[in-house]
């Protein structure tokens, strides 16, 4: 297989996966290292880097259209991707220490774990608690456009929610993934902000958390602009025309053969990875 | 144009926000797609080699290395100028948080996003832990 053909099947891939991932709402990101590793026998370490590449170009592509929407909360972005953004430095420091075996493991753990969140239903939570000193003091209370005017929140347990924002950026770093799931887990779960809100609000943060491994691996020569193009403009393309799609359509059946998927994708990376493969 | 500004709300500093990260992500999408023709036109027909990890030479590495590759018309070099466009986008929209937060006279948060900045311009500049 020569360059132009390796260049026009993994632009035609990613093309699929950025589709499908703005589809699902899964995100295309977790699945571009499995594909390019076990698929196409790339080694993890130039994977890593052009995914991590893709993350970004969903991320800003995205933006436009989360922000029409009024969902996305800058304060409460901004003040989390100080722990992201530190995290995904200690992540991708990390990335060339550790064994291509155990990053292997570690990313079908946590492909398996994102298969496992997609599957649940996302319950609107409100809570009556009072908010959190952190929050007041770091302006996080808000409102958000509901169906019968604005609705406001405010935000609980930032000490833990931060820490868990630490945890997802060193996932990002280490692994070259989005952590999407992490993110919206951290803000939806733990700090109980709306589920609307946490998901714009992560998709702000995850642009600005991978370019700070992004510089990293940049200037650890792990990211190759003959392996990074196709996938980027793939994605990229992909994303965007499953976002101009996904109103109206049904993706229930898609949702689930697509967690199907990541879920296999995990164990074969896990596999891999002991069977030292990598 | 100073007291227009001052009177930025969230929302209208995240519309601007939203319309600079899009253009950003086109901007890079162009050159990474004209580095990439050029690419594929000149390469082709060589065989691609990603199993065995080597590392990009030097001159793809760095911010100096790579605007000289791009002006030297050389495909890979251009390809990789575009990704550097693509990852200061984000980096972009903490700056322009900064001002913006600043207008808002927001020390805190002024301070939050000179943070976030000073961690990724760490990372650009190659700073490992």
């Amino acid at each position: 297989m020569n360059v132009l053909a390796f260049t026009t099947i993994i632009g035609l891939c990613s093309l699929g996966v950025g589709f499908l991932g703005a589809l699902t709402g899964l995100g295309g990101g977790v699945v571009i290292v499995p594909l390019l590793a076990l698929g196409f026998g790339v080694d993890i370490r130039y994977a890593i880097g052009a995914s991590l590449v893709a993350v970004i170009a969903t991320s800003s592509g995205a933006a436009a259209a989360y922000v029409k929407e009024g969902f996305s909360n800058i304060r409460i972005g901004m003040f989390l991707e100080m722990a992201t953004t530190f995290g995904a430095l200690v992540g991708a420091s990390l990335a060339t220490g550790v064994s291509t075996g155990v990053i292997a493991i570690i990313f079908g753990a946590v492909l398996i774990y994102s298969a496992y969140l997609s599957g649940r239903p996302q319950p609107e939570q409100q809570s009556e608690a009072p908010p959190d000193g952190w929050a007041t003091f770091f302006k996080m209370e808000a409102a958000y456009p509901g169906s019968e005017g604005l609705i406001s929140y405010s935000v609980h347990a930032i000490p833990a929610g931060f820490s868990l924002m630490f945890v997802a950026g060193i996932l990002s770093g280490l692994l070259g993934i989005g952590s999407g799931a992490v993110k919206v887990l951290a803000m939806d779960h733990i700090m109980r902000v709306p589920f609307k809100v946490s998901t714009a609000t992560s998709n702000f943060m995850i642009g600005v958390t991978a370019a700070a491994s992004a510089g990293l691996y940049l200037n650890r020569g792990y990211i190759d602009p003959g392996l990074a193009m196709p996938v980027m403009l793939g994605v990229l393309l992909g994303s965007l025309a499953g976002a101009r799609v996904l109103p109206g359509a049904k993706t229930g059946a898609l949702r689930l053969v697509f967690a199907l998927v990541i879920l296999g994708l995990g164990i074969e990376m896990i596999y891999n990875g002991f069977t030292g493969r990598f | 144009m100073v007291r227009g500004m001052r009177a930025w709300s969230d929302a209208q500093v995240e519309q601007c926000i939203g319309t600079l990260l899009r253009t950003g992500v086109m901007i890079a999408a162009a050159v990474v797609l004209f580095g990439g023709c050029l690419y594929v036109i000149r390469y082709g027909g060589a065989l691609p080699a990603y199993r065995v990890f080597h590392g990009e030479p030097a001159d793809l590495r760095s911010v100096t290395g790579i605007v000289h590759a791009a002006l030297a018309v050389k495909s890979r070099g251009l390809i990789q100028l575009g990704l550097l466009l693509l990852i200061a986008t984000p980096i972009l929209r903490v700056v322009f948080s900064v001002l913006a937060f600043a207008l808002q006279r927001d020390v805190t948060y002024v301070v939050v996003s000179l943070i976030v900045l000073a961690v990724l311009s760490y990372s650009l500049s190659g700073g490992g832990l």
